[in-house]
């Protein structure tokens, strides 16, 4: 599924991944932890191709695919999907139109047909009652006024609607409380299936007990400094980040 | 959403100004330049009465008083007035009666505009044939117009300006410069003395116009400006719904569009009124070449509960002055203002609306939304004034400009005068660009760049394009997104 390679990356000069290395078979949740400032945003960003994020060594693929030759929205045809940690607001684009227009753009992209409007319809009430969403909100501007909570839960509802391979989810815990992290989790444990893929980043464990990881890296000064099973983030959880932030300084 | 998909597509197939060929046909010029003997040549040509030919001479000499206004956010070097063409007519007979007596090679330019001239196809049912009434001005004259028969069927006249002058005289004497006088400013004025032709519409009390009224301006014609007249009359309690738009070939020297159009309404009539406007914007890189497009509009509301409503679709143009302005005379009379302008290129555009509360409980509204990309400038202007007599006036108005790069600039310039304490006005305004962030966003969820200016854009402009009617909503939504076209990135 998804290789990175001995990852660099600068912004703006700034060396910020110093040769990352990682593997996420098909089937698997990896988590990555790590202290603020240690690269997580930044490896999000470089995966899916924002401007101003430079990669000057190493490689990144899906299935054998270089995502790092292809355009934001040619990886997102692709299936690689980042479920940002501040939703943007779309004015007077209502979500509905918003996440057709995303669907059909990629459904072009890969040589599919656009779905029709019935189809699409269905498929958004039904996704959008699983994750609680009032249906009448995704008429509304995207995002515009939402919550914190309601902005996390209209990115897993564009994520369950467009189907991703590969979900990357930044600090997608951040500003929830405790009822809209159980639905937003349920949402994605829902999209856990053998073909797919998920990277999960947070500061926190808490999460973490609810989409249960296959293993967790720990990522400090541009690197992965450790890896391990689920208990790696609990032992975090207990002692800090403190001594990969000194080994690796 | 199948519209963005179309745009893309539209965009993609483009060249930048798709309007821009020109036709050879024949043509026939009145000398180069200004005099009382051009304003004569004209007179004489449209085979006016007396009195029409001295309302021209009387606005001539006025004009050669006036100086041209210095007011506007705009920048231009002084036009030369006798280097110009004030007539240009494709050499025909004077006024044809049917489609077969039209030149082909002029109803050839409308099909490729894609503007419906065939009212036999919408008669014969054809499927996906427009039904909508259309007068055709080529240059300097209306070439055609259609579904007349139809609509003088439940009394409403439809025909170019030339004719009603010579079938109507006692409407047209009655009404023509009620609302912008002549000497009103220095483009009117000038238009007044060398108006060539335009649309009149008139709809008798009572009656709601059966379809949409349109008129189309082609400028075709080198060195040549246009100067048309447009005068809509609603008698009491009567309706019309009436759409404009405009395009003119690439050209290199500027031409001067400068217009007048006047609506009347009357007890309990309403107006609505649609522009969309593509003019040659000039190039794209340099700057040269575009129409300036120096227009008056103005509605008078002089019947109670009367109501008018403007829209523009303001995308073409070098220059844009231009502020269709509404006097709310009637008790409880309403106006409103919805306008997107697009500016691109080197293009300026200083545009807004005037309302004028002059009754009791009069209402106003103003939607303007502006988007500025490359090193254009646009100015939003408007007034909003109550009188004394204008006891519970209200307006409203919202101002947003979106900036997309970083050499183009936005100004909002409102003037707002209350002269009695029984009024509301209230005014809002933003200014954003178009982030970064915004189309990253867009981006990654499977959108090209592209793609994802022209839904933000869209998203931007939806409360405008709203108010038009349904199929010319289409059309301008395209029209924006090809505007923009590689302003980003």
């Amino acid at each position: 599924m998804l290789k990175i390679e001995n990852l660099h990356a600068t912004v703006g000069d700034k060396p910020i991944l110093k040769g990352l290395t990682l593997d996420v078979p098909a089937g698997e949740v990896h988590a990555i932890m790590g202290p603020n400032g240690a690269g997580k945003s930044t490896l999000s960003y470089v995966l899916t191709g924002r401007g101003g994020y430079e990669v000057t060594e190493g490689s990144a693929t899906l299935n054998g695919e270089d995502l790092l030759a292809l355009e934001p929205n040619e990886r997102a045809a692709k299936g690689v999907f980042l479920s940002f940690q501040y939703p943007l607001e779309i004015p007077g684009v209502p979500a509905l139109t918003f996440i057709r227009t995303a669907l059909n753009a990629q459904r072009r992209a890969r040589g599919e047909d656009e779905i029709a409007a019935p189809a699409f319809l269905k498929l958004a009430k039904e996704k959008a009652a699983a994750l609680k969403i009032d249906f009448d909100m995704l008429k509304r501007g995207l995002n515009v006024g939402f919550s914190g909570g309601e902005k996390k839960r209209m990115e897993i509802l564009q994520m369950a609607m467009l189907s991703p391979k590969f979900l990357i989810l930044d600090e997608t815990d951040s500003g929830l409380d405790i009822d809209a992290l159980k639905i937003v989790s349920e949402g994605v444990n829902a999209l856990r299936a053998p073909d797919r893929g998920m990277l999960v980043i947070t500061h926190y464990q808490r999460l973490l007990d609810y989409i249960k990881p296959d293993r967790v890296h720990v990522l400090a000064a541009g690197r992965i400094v450790a890896s391990g099973g689920p208990e790696l983030a609990l032992q975090l959880e207990a002692e800090g980040y403190d001594k990969y932030t000194s080994a690796a300084a | 959403m199948a519209a963005v998909k179309q745009t893309i597509e539209t965009v993609a197939a483009l060249e930048k100004y798709e309007h821009g060929f020109t036709t050879d046909i024949e043509q026939e010029f009145a000398p180069k330049g200004l005099s009382e003997d051009i304003v004569r040549f004209i007179s004489a040509k449209k085979d006016e009465p007396q009195w029409m030919l001295d309302w021209r001479l009387d606005a001539y000499r006025r004009w050669l008083e006036l100086e041209e206004p210095t007011w506007a956010k705009v920048d231009f070097p002084k036009i030369d007035y006798q280097d110009s063409y004030y007539y240009a007519a494709p050499s025909t007979k004077a006024g044809p009666k049917s489609l077969d007596e039209v030149d082909p090679e002029i109803l050839a330019v409308y099909e490729k505009l894609g503007i419906p001239l065939k009212e036999q196809a919408v008669l014969a049912g054809v499927e996906g044939a427009p039904r909508y009434a259309v007068d055709a001005v080529f240059d300097s004259v209306s070439v055609v117009t259609t579904f007349k028969k139809e609509l003088a069927a439940v009394g409403v006249i439809f025909c170019s300006m030339s004719e009603a002058i010579r079938e109507h005289p006692e409407l047209v004497r009655q009404y023509l410069g009620s609302v912008v006088p002549t000497s009103d400013n220095y483009y009117a004025c000038l238009n007044s003395a060398v108006f060539s032709d335009g649309s009149f519409v008139y709809i008798p009390p009572g009656v709601r116009c059966p379809m949409e009224l349109s008129t189309y301006f082609r400028i075709n014609a080198k060195d040549s400006g246009q100067f048309e007249r447009t005068l809509i009359i609603a008698d009491k309690g009567a309706y019309c719904s009436y759409l404009e738009g405009c395009t003119a070939p690439m050209r290199d020297e500027n031409q001067l569009h400068a217009a007048v159009v006047e609506l009347v309404l009357l007890d309990d009539a309403e107006i609505k009124y649609s522009t969309v406007q593509n003019w040659y914007p000039g190039d794209p890189e340099t700057g040269k070449g575009g129409i300036y497009n120096f227009v008056t509009k103005r509605a008078d509301c002089r019947g109670d509960r009367s109501k008018v409503s403007w829209t523009q679709v303001e995308t073409g143009s070098a220059i844009t002055w231009k502020y269709p302005s509404c006097v709310l005379r009637g008790e409880g009379s309403s106006g409103e203002f919805y306008s997107i302008a697009v500016t691109n290129g080197h293009q300026q555009a200083d545009t807004g609306t005037k309302m004028i509360h002059l009754g009791a409980n009069t209402r106003s509204r103003i939607v303007a939304k502006g988007i500025s990309a490359g090193k254009s400038t646009s100015t939003y202007r408007g007034l909003v004034s109550a009188h004394p007599k204008a006891k519970g006036a209200r307006n409203f108005t919202q101002c947003d400009s979106l900036l997309i790069g970083k050499t183009c600039a936005a100004h909002t310039v409102p003037y707002i005068e209350a002269r009695n304490g029984h009024s509301v006005f209230e005014h809002e305004a933003t200014t954003t660009r178009l982030s970064d962030d915004q189309l990253f966003y867009c981006q990654q969820r499977g959108l090209s760049q592209e793609e994802a200016v022209a839904l933000l854009v869209n998203g931007f402009v939806k409360d405008v394009l709203q108010q038009l009617p349904m199929e010319f909503a289409v059309e301008a939504q395209k029209l924006v997104a090809i505007s923009l076209e590689g302003s980003v990135g």
